[in-house]
């Protein structure tokens, strides 16, 4: 027969329940929607993220569908413009808003593929810096210093030289680019981390060091490496977008904006949207990243915070 | 103090050594061989193919070809451009002080408008006027600098007509160069209106490569303004009866830019990439649009002895700037 609680039992029962504490999830999202400028970024983020994945669909046009009777043409509300061209047509009859709509799914790729493959060989490198110090931490850490000693457009500039220019060697230059940065992070705040009670702790309880590495010690030093994270998508963005202008990025047609940029740059009077708005469109994306980045550090890192 | 210029001094060297060798492998992975890109795709006698081999020292062990390399350069022989056969040092010395010149003046730009921007931030923190300044120094630190400066052409070169597209001054004017500098030489030759074409050929370079350093420092400027001004030694000023403006200007500020100088003179890697696109947009004849240049001529050597040179420069200015935080902040330097 079960035993019925006394009512007093059962009121201090509820007291003593009340809902859990906010988890590190939901407090950080409290912080982070706190600040309406990120918030705004976030939603922009979310827009042009959305336009990228379902480009085929949201696009007018191909973006290297070639409308040869209709070159040059101004956006829809300019004088002389076409309503089945929004934003215009390029010199050689291609759909602005479609390049632009296509355009996106690059550069956030690009952004994308840099911060995975930078942060992971990062996280590792940096790793294996803080946790074997003699040679290994000294060869990666010089390597890094050379690596940043070489100003970092001319480094991608003269990788992508070497390698040959085009979309996949634009990702692979400017990854190593922000290898470094990755590195030095991880490395100097998990020298930090290494010494606190808690490693010890599970050193004494028998973990070995690759756990510790990785299980331990890791997940305490991931604040300012996502917040850095933000930092190398908008920067990767500018940086494909700078040698896609140089001509060193991808290739044409491909819609990839800096290189969009470098077709356009001669009609610089005749057709200025031609050059207006793929600008605006790298302008956008980076400043919404930038904005979301500013957000994360001060939800995720007090000591960064900036007001 | 010296053991600690000393010491970051030392470290230099392998620093420079592993750039030295990097590019000296770079080179030997670029696909075309050096021998074809000086005598052109006809054919070529195995006597005469051969002659140029040891001329230009492949016939050698690799490890044989590295040193005599850095023998070279430590007899500044940065080797010689194919494409015009001119020493590679001759041609950075010729073309460097129009990127320093360039440099100078985004700087002075970026600073001068970038730490009063900073301050009133701070100051007025959490009003309209911190959010405008903020705001705009985040789209600045946004911008594709090279579309900025598409954008700048276009408003004040095409439409207004008020400054020039290209180039450091007009061809008009033709005088030997002294220091350069084109400002300084424009004023020296005393022609008239040469300085005033060499202003206005400086004045859109300039904001277009001072607009990502001068976001980045009015951004730390306010925050490290923010963090002294919270600090006590400014409560007392304050309490002293001290006017705003000396508390400001003279206690916290003075503390603040610490951070704030490292900061510039971390700037100066960033400003060479900068530097890059900016010389390309306006054709400014300087080390940027030279290394542009090589790589569309297939220079190679002229790329690998101008980013040793400018890798060279960038290390040397860190360098200083380390040293110089360590005279400001006496903290840093007791503490090694």
């Amino acid at each position: 027969m079960p035993v019925d609680r006394m009512p007093a039992e059962r009121t201090a029962a509820a007291i003593v329940e009340p809902k859990a504490p906010p988890g590190p999830f939901a407090s950080f999202f409290r912080d982070f929607s706190e600040n309406r400028a990120a918030l705004v970024g976030l939603i922009l983020l979310g827009l042009l993220t959305f336009v990228a994945i379902f480009a085929n669909f949201i696009a007018p046009y191909s973006p290297i569908e070639q409308f040869r009777e209709f070159t040059r043409i101004p956006p829809a509300w300019v004088e002389g413009g076409n309503r089945a061209f929004l934003l215009g047509t390029d010199e050689i009859g291609r759909d602005m808003l479609s390049r632009l709509i296509f355009g996106a799914r690059l550069s956030l790729f690009i952004g994308l593929s840099v911060v995975v493959a930078s942060m992971a060989v990062g996280i590792v490198l940096g790793l294996v810096a803080a946790f074997a110090p003699g040679w290994p931490s000294i060869v990666i850490m010089r390597a890094m210093d050379v690596i940043l000693s070489v100003p970092s457009l001319l480094l991608a500039i003269v990788i992508v030289a070497i390698i040959g220019p085009s979309l996949t060697n634009t990702i692979v230059a400017i990854t190593v680019v922000y290898l470094p940065y990755y590195v030095r992070l991880v490395r100097a705040s998990a020298m930090q981390e290494k010494t606190r009670d808690y490693v010890t702790a599970a050193r004494v309880g028998g973990a070995g060091t690759l756990r510790i590495m990785f299980k331990t010690v890791l997940p305490n030093c991931m604040a300012p490496i996502i917040v850095q994270a933000a930092l190398t998508i908008s920067n990767a963005i500018l940086e494909a977008a700078a040698l896609g202008f140089l001509g060193l990025g991808a290739q044409p047609p491909s819609p990839e904006w800096g290189a969009m940029l470098a077709s356009a740059r001669e009609f610089l009077q005749s057709a200025p949207w031609i050059v207006t708005s793929p600008g605006v469109a790298i302008l956008i994306t980076v400043l919404s990243i930038n904005l979301v980045g500013d957000g994360l550090r001060d939800a995720l890192d007090p000591k960064m915070r900036r007001s | 103090m010296f053991s600690f210029i000393i010491r970051r001094v030392l470290l230099v060297i392998p620093t420079f050594l592993a750039i030295a060798f990097l590019t000296f492998v770079a080179i030997r992975l670029v696909p075309g061989d050096p021998v074809e890109a000086r005598t052109g795709e006809r054919g070529i006698s195995p006597e005469r193919l051969a002659h140029f081999r040891h001329e230009l020292g492949l016939d050698q062990p690799v490890w044989k070809q590295f040193l005599d390399y850095l023998w070279q350069i430590a007899h500044g022989d940065f080797g010689t451009s194919i494409s015009t056969q001119t020493p590679i040092l001759t041609e950075f010395t010729t073309l460097f002080p129009a990127t320093l010149e360039l440099a100078i003046c985004a700087m002075l730009f970026a600073t001068i408008l970038g730490i009063p921007a900073g301050v009133i931030a701070a100051t007025r923190r959490g009003t309209y006027i911190d959010y405008t300044l903020m705001g705009a120094a985040l789209t600045g630190f946004s911008m594709p600098i090279f579309w900025w400066g598409l954008l700048l052409i276009l408003f004040f070169s095409v439409d207004l007509g008020w400054t020039p597209v290209s180039g450091r001054i007009d061809l008009l004017y033709y005088f030997e160069p002294v220091t350069g500098f084109m400002l300084i030489d424009s004023w020296l030759s005393s022609e008239e209106g040469a300085f005033a074409s060499a202003v206005s050929h400086l004045i859109l370079p300039t904001i277009v490569l001072g607009t990502i350093p001068l976001a980045t420092i009015a951004r730390m400027t306010r925050s490290a303004m923010l963090e002294i001004l919270g600090e006590d030694y400014v409560r007392t000023a304050r309490a002293k009866g001290l006017s705003p403006f000396r508390v400001v200007g003279i206690h916290a500020l003075r503390n603040a830019l610490i951070p704030v100088v490292t900061v510039i003179g971390l700037q100066v890697g960033a400003l060479m990439a900068g530097a890059v696109l900016t010389e390309y947009i306006f054709s400014w004849p300087g080390i940027g649009s030279w290394l542009i240049e090589s790589i569309q001529r297939r220079d190679y050597p002229v790329l690998q002895g101008g980013i040793l040179l400018v890798s060279g420069i960038v290390i040397v200015i860190n360098i200083l700037v380390d040293l110089l935080y360590g005279v400001l902040n006496p903290r840093i330097r007791h503490a090694r």
